[in-house]
């Protein structure tokens, strides 16, 4: 039985988008890689024809899946990334001037979006500085180290991945698919979690939920879908191969 | 002759201490995760958010569980799992022993460029936390690129992932170290039939001979 308090449910995610997402909106996404990327939100980003996106991601995806998807449809108009190798159709966009890039070291990334949540406009950080990261950002020297300023992220939507979520909101991530998706839970003012198993309140363990149902919902409505399927593991890089070699001997 | 990738990473391996939490770079980098020594306890720090790692058998593969290479790796008894937030919290607050990363470029001052491959960049993704904020950062590269043009140089040419923030190099041809990060670097060892005379053809970095 789900109170009125907690998220909207959504059979599909087609539907838990309806009525958020607009031409130009800031849209949070979380994963690392293909780790955690909520790959069904993402195919109904697309399906929704929304143009001009800003799409803060750690990565953006490969060319024919998650946000990749996306840059193929020209909906992204800029990305904010840490790292965008593994996509040709970025890198072709980039250079052709078809897409705004900015690039945050990923630490940063996640604790402006981290700040973002939290109701944090800026921090200093020693990351980036004396690079071309810091260049026109105030810094401030204290005890001899130099730190750059820079502020937290919010957006419109932010979609995220998790493991287990229940009826209020209440989000556990599972291994190393959580990376950014609890600070984008917190950052967006629409959140729709893409969850596996969704249950009843009182499934979970209060205390071992990673994203409490008030980041969802705070002053913004939350949407959870149920989504099944799981995301295929990337092929064995060489080096694999050759941990597997080393094993085996 | 010169190095071979595994024997440069257990050079790196040689960084290890005893208790110590450890990040390592994708490459090379990744390899010294095989020659940590027998009975040494070293605790793999993956920055997408896990302690303690190793890489995966095959057909125990877990989509869920990938280190920062986007290698599939199993867990540990030890293993915990944290945000992408608490992670960098982790490497930025100082609390990582070291960081062995690949580079592009080294600098004589320490300088450090491993980002912007080509024109438009793959990004920098943690590299530039890592060198913020880990103790100890051992750079460790082929000494020269694919032209035989130098990486060991008085300045990087490429956009900088950190100033002053390399402890220790290790090439296929040598390695080079410094007492801090006010000192020069200092040739330590090269590969075996590798002479000074070569060395200082293949680098333009200023060094100081054992």
């Amino acid at each position: 039985m789900s109170l009125p308090t907690g998220p909207k449910v959504y059979a599909t995610a087609a539907s838990a988008l309806a009525g958020v997402v607009r031409d130009n909106i800031t849209v949070m996404s979380g994963g690392f890689g293909l780790c955690g990327i909520a790959e069904n939100l993402i195919v109904a980003l697309r399906d929704s024809g929304a143009t001009g996106l800003t799409v803060v991601s750690n990565n953006a995806g490969v060319d024919e899946f998650g946000l990749g998807m996306l840059l193929r449809t020209r909906q992204i108009r800029k990305m904010i990334s840490s790292y965008v190798g593994e996509n040709k159709e970025f890198e072709r966009q980039y250079l052709a001037g078809e897409l705004e890039l900015e690039f945050n070291p990923q630490g940063t990334l996640a604790e402006r979006i981290r700040a973002g949540g939290a109701g944090i406009w800026g921090f200093y950080t020693r990351t980036g500085a004396g690079t071309l990261v810091a260049e026109g950002k105030e810094q401030r020297v204290v005890n001899g180290e130099t730190y750059v300023l820079e502020t937290g992220l919010v957006a419109d939507l932010a979609i995220v991945k998790a493991w287990r979520g229940d009826t209020e909101g209440n989000l556990i991530y599972r291994k190393t698919a959580r990376n950014f998706n609890p600070m984008m839970a917190s950052a967006g003012r629409v959140t729709v979690a893409e969850v596996e198993q969704l249950v009843e309140p009182g499934r979970l363990d209060p205390d071992q939920i990673h994203t409490p149902a008030f980041s969802c919902s705070g002053s913004s409505r939350a949407r959870a879908i149920a989504g099944r399927s799981k995301i295929a593991p990337r092929a064995s890089s060489r080096l694999q191969e050759l941990a597997h070699e080393l094993v085996a001997r | 002759m010169s190095w071979s990738r595994d024997e440069i990473a257990a050079r790196a391996a040689a960084e290890l201490r005893d208790g110590y939490y450890v990040n390592l770079g994708i490459g090379i980098p990744t390899l010294v995760a095989n020659f940590i020594p027998a009975g040494m306890r070293v605790v793999l720090q993956s920055e997408n958010g896990m302690l303690a790692w190793v890489l995966s058998l095959r057909g125990e593969e877990d989509a869920d569980l990938i280190n920062a290479g986007k290698q599939t790796i199993t867990e540990l008894p030890s293993s915990s799992y944290f945000s992408s937030a608490d992670s960098f919290g982790m490497i930025r607050g100082g609390h990582i022993d070291l960081s062995v990363l690949g580079a592009m470029e080294v600098g004589e001052n320490g300088d450090l460029a491993n980002w912007l491959i080509r024109q438009g960049g793959q990004g920098h993704g943690g590299a530039m936390d890592l060198v913020a904020g880990v103790k100890r950062v051992v750079v460790v590269m082929e000494h020269t690129s694919k032209d035989g043009s130098a990486k060991f140089k008085p300045r990087c040419d490429l956009p900088l992932t950190g100033a002053n923030v390399v402890d220790k190099l290790i090439t296929d041809l040598a390695i080079f170290s410094r007492a801090d990060r006010h000192s020069s670097f200092r040739l330590l060892e090269m590969a075996p039939g590798v002479t000074l005379e070569a060395l200082r053809a293949k680098t333009t970095a200023g060094f100081l001979s054992p």
